[in-house]
């Protein structure tokens, strides 16, 4: 009797999910316990199981369809054998992960009203001691009970009706959440906030656009900054030892018409480097000076320790792969890494030099890259194994239309409207590039720009998804293809994996089904 | 914001002019002037659908279940500006007899023998499926485009990527690519999808093929490229009449 109450104490204590054990991801590499695996944003898995060697005898293990279709986007969080997802509309979903059945679900039907730009999606969850946390497509951030599913605490973060919507999952540590929001299409004015992890309670918010008396609001022109956009929507990273949050930020607003907001439009298109505990702003690095091409800087920033150098390394929308000093913000190196037209290189300073005639006009103008950029918001992938940073890359030009708007709260405000361009087939392919150097040091050809993210594991694989629905596996070293799933509909999500019952498994989300993989069962 | 930036999302609630939205929301899919691209022409004498302004009207802001054709929502038009792009799509109808002067009889003859269409075209079920079939080709396409891809073909071939799409379930363009396989095998056929690893093709006798594309060894894509030879010389102006006049005339299952 005794001996069972110990056991059931051990088990109930193993699933809480302290902050020490997120910030000690590594201790347990079968778990997946905060967006990108560890607040380095590496995406990185140190399961071996699975190598270059073994990976074309991966079977699927099981599939969980969705019940509310949409993008579904989620990057599942692991604990100890269960998966926590979300599906579009912000239900949350725990499943068993021997066999994908789901074991509870939290569901919550958004209003009708939303001002989601791109449809309804959601990328995930954070976790921490005993709750989940989820941002809604109708702007709450809601605490949802790890063990029940039930809703333990619910605050608004913003008006939806205004432009708001949460697509990002949040990202937990210490006593703390932090959410990002989107909008940038709508006029909002963006921002980052923190919230107490028990209660809901706002702790800081961090505006992405300046204001009045505020340092860098003399970079807006007249009123433009109340529309600014530069919204967070997508999970930054942390560093604990530094104490900073580093976050990328949207484009300014509106989208392709610049004639209102001259100026550089800080804290737009740029990584910004925040206090943990405050929200203060340390330094930013701007990549995009005065957007014009809708070419958000909301990447997961990855954090590589380098040559006794604490770097945070992106490749931007903008079609150039960045070091930078993270513990300063100084510009280290910047190449390009994707088919661009619109910049002849980044001066000493790291600032894009603009070509002439490259800016949206009433008449059109063809650029590379495209409204979508040479990447976009799925996640990149480090592996310390090689050393190479690895980026799905889509190479698509756009015809960038200018247009003339006026803003009204919560309604489309992006100045243009930009389109394909006649007789281009898009296309893409996932490239890695020395670390340091941003040096491309192989390519593996995709036939259509992706929307899917890269997960490197230190079994020398690297897995990706296509839009052709396509989950692959490719040799970390070569990009040699190993192994491929057609799952049927385009991936607009990022790999993860962890273990189930101590074997390794890969999951991904496409069209409206998680996929989990596993090597096949050795016979008995 | 977003991942994804979209033109056709930007446009709902900037653009509110009936020929703004049509070339937003409608134009590509259907041509910027109505002669149809992957959905039906909308220069016709008469819509498949709806063809007042209520019945349009609710259609647009139902969609059409089971095609690509979607709902318009009213918090992206709202309901004066929609009925107002139904009306502009009910202006871009013809006349009946706009079609064609062209004798049909004549010019299905035409189609039949002097053109030998059906070598490589299937209409209602007959001829072969190597090149589009064209047994709704007369609610597709209007009478002036058809004209052109008779007798310039590779002008006429379908482009894909104008409208922009997220993704390409199908490319639908009719892509010419020559394959040799390692196995020492030369084809040509058009493209009927891709992806990184494998193609599916219309081989010259209609039959689908698809090669991993680790089993091939050459890959061409003749972009631009037709398998039809132009027949602007073939017909007399008069034979050209009648031929378009049949393929205006061709509207599927009614």
């Amino acid at each position: 009797m005794k001996a069972g109450v110990l056991l059931l104490f051990a088990a109930a204590a193993s699933a809480q999910v302290d902050p020490d054990r997120i910030l000690h991801a590594d201790r347990e590499p079968g778990n997946w316990l905060t967006y990108s695996r560890t607040y380095n944003g590496q995406r990185y898995s140190p399961l071996t199981e699975i190598t270059a060697a073994n990976a074309g005898q991966l079977r699927a293990a099981w599939a969980y369809q969705i019940q509310q279709p949409g993008k579904f986007s989620t990057s599942p969080i692991a604990i100890d054998d269960i998966l926590y997802i979300t599906e579009p509309g912000g239900e949350v979903v725990a499943l068993d992960g021997l066999t994908g059945r789901p074991v509870w679900r939290y569901g919550r039907r958004p209003p009708s009203d939303l001002h989601a730009c791109c449809g309804s999606a959601n990328r995930g969850l954070a976790v921490l001691n005993d709750l989940l946390f989820v941002g809604t497509l109708d702007s709450h951030l809601l605490a949802i009970d790890l063990h029940t599913g039930k809703l333990r605490w619910d605050t608004v973060v913003a008006d939806y009706r205004a432009g708001h919507a949460i697509t990002a999952a949040p990202l937990a540590f210490g006593d703390k959440v932090v959410i990002g929001i989107a909008g940038g299409e709508f006029g909002i004015r963006g921002f980052l906030d923190a919230y107490d992890a028990k209660t809901g309670r706002r702790v800081w918010r961090f505006w992405t656009v300046p204001g009045p008396d505020e340092a860098g609001h003399e970079t807006w022109q007249g009123e433009s900054w109340k529309t600014g956009g530069a919204s967070t929507w997508i999970t930054g990273s942390y560093d604990p030892t530094l104490n900073l949050i580093y976050w990328g930020t949207g484009n300014p607003g509106p989208d392709y018409n610049g004639d209102d907001r001259h100026g550089d439009n800080l804290y737009s298109c740029s990584l910004v480097a925040l206090d943990a505990d405050t929200g203060k702003l340390r330094w930013h690095f701007q990549f995009t000076p005065h957007d014009l091409n809708d070419w958000d800087s909301t990447h997961v920033p990855m954090l590589v320790d380098a040559n006794g150098r604490k770097v945070v390394v992106v490749a931007d929308r903008n079609g150039f792969y960045y070091v930078l000093d993270r513990a300063t913000g100084e510009y280290l190196r910047g190449e390009p890494f994707g088919k661009q037209t619109w910049a002849s290189g980044l001066d000493a300073k790291g600032r894009p030099v603009r070509l002439p005639d490259t800016e949206p006009t009433p008449e059109g103008r063809v650029v590379y890259p495209g409204f979508h950029g040479v990447t976009n918001w799925f996640s990149p992938s480090f592996s310390p194994l090689t050393g190479l940073v690895y980026v799905a890359v889509r190479e698509e030009p756009a015809y960038f239309v200018k247009e003339k708007e006026s803003h009204k709260p919560g309604q489309w405000f992006s100045g243009g409207n930009p389109r394909g361009v006649p007789k281009v087939e898009p296309t893409g392919s996932i490239r890695a590039l020395e670390q340091a150097t941003g040096k491309l040091v192989w390519e593996f050809p995709l036939k259509s720009p992706p929307w899917a993210g890269l997960m490197a594991t230190a079994g020398g694989v690297v897995f990706g998804g296509s839009s052709e629905g396509l989950f692959y596996a490719l040799d970390a070293a070569n990009g040699k293809p190993l192994w491929h799933f057609g799952t049927g509909a385009p991936i607009f999500a990022n790999p993860v994996s962890f273990l189930v019952n101590g074997r390794q498994h890969v999951a991904i989300a496409a069209g409206n089904a998680l996929f989990a993989f596993a090597l096949p069962k050795p016979l008995p | 914001m977003r991942c994804c930036a979209l033109g056709l999302l930007a446009v709902l609630l900037s653009a509110q002019t009936p020929r703004e939205l049509y070339v937003v929301r409608c134009a590509g899919c259907h041509g910027p002037a109505g002669e149809g691209s992957r959905g039906p022409a909308l220069r016709v004498a008469a819509l498949q659908r709806a063809n007042d302004l209520d019945s349009l009207t609710t259609l647009l802001r139902s969609g059409i279940p089971g095609t690509e054709m979607a709902a318009v929502a009213a918090s992206e038009v709202a309901d004066p500006a929609l009925r107002a792009l139904a009306a502009y799509v009910l202006g871009l109808r013809t006349n009946s007899g706009e079609a064609s002067g062209g004798r049909l009889n004549r010019g299905e003859e035409l189609f039949r023998t002097k053109g030998k269409c059906l070598g490589c075209h299937r209409v209602n079920g007959e001829g072969s499926a190597s090149g589009p079939d064209l047994s709704e080709i007369g609610r597709q396409r209007d009478p002036q485009w058809l004209r052109r891809a008779v007798t310039e073909p590779e002008s006429a071939i379908y482009d894909s990527f104008g409208g922009y799409r997220w993704t390409i379930l199908i490319p639908d363009n009719y892509l010419l690519v020559e394959i040799a396989t390692r196995s020492g095998e030369h084809l040509t056929g058009s493209r009927l999808n891709e992806d990184a690893f494998s193609i599916q093709i219309r081989d010259g006798e209609g039959r689908i093929r698809s090669f991993l594309k680790s089993e091939i060894a050459e890959l061409r894509k003749r972009w631009g490229k037709s398998p039809m030879p132009s027949y602007k010389n073939a017909f007399s102006t008069a034979e050209l009449d009648d031929l378009v006049g049949y393929l205006a005339g061709l509207r599927g299952l009614r």
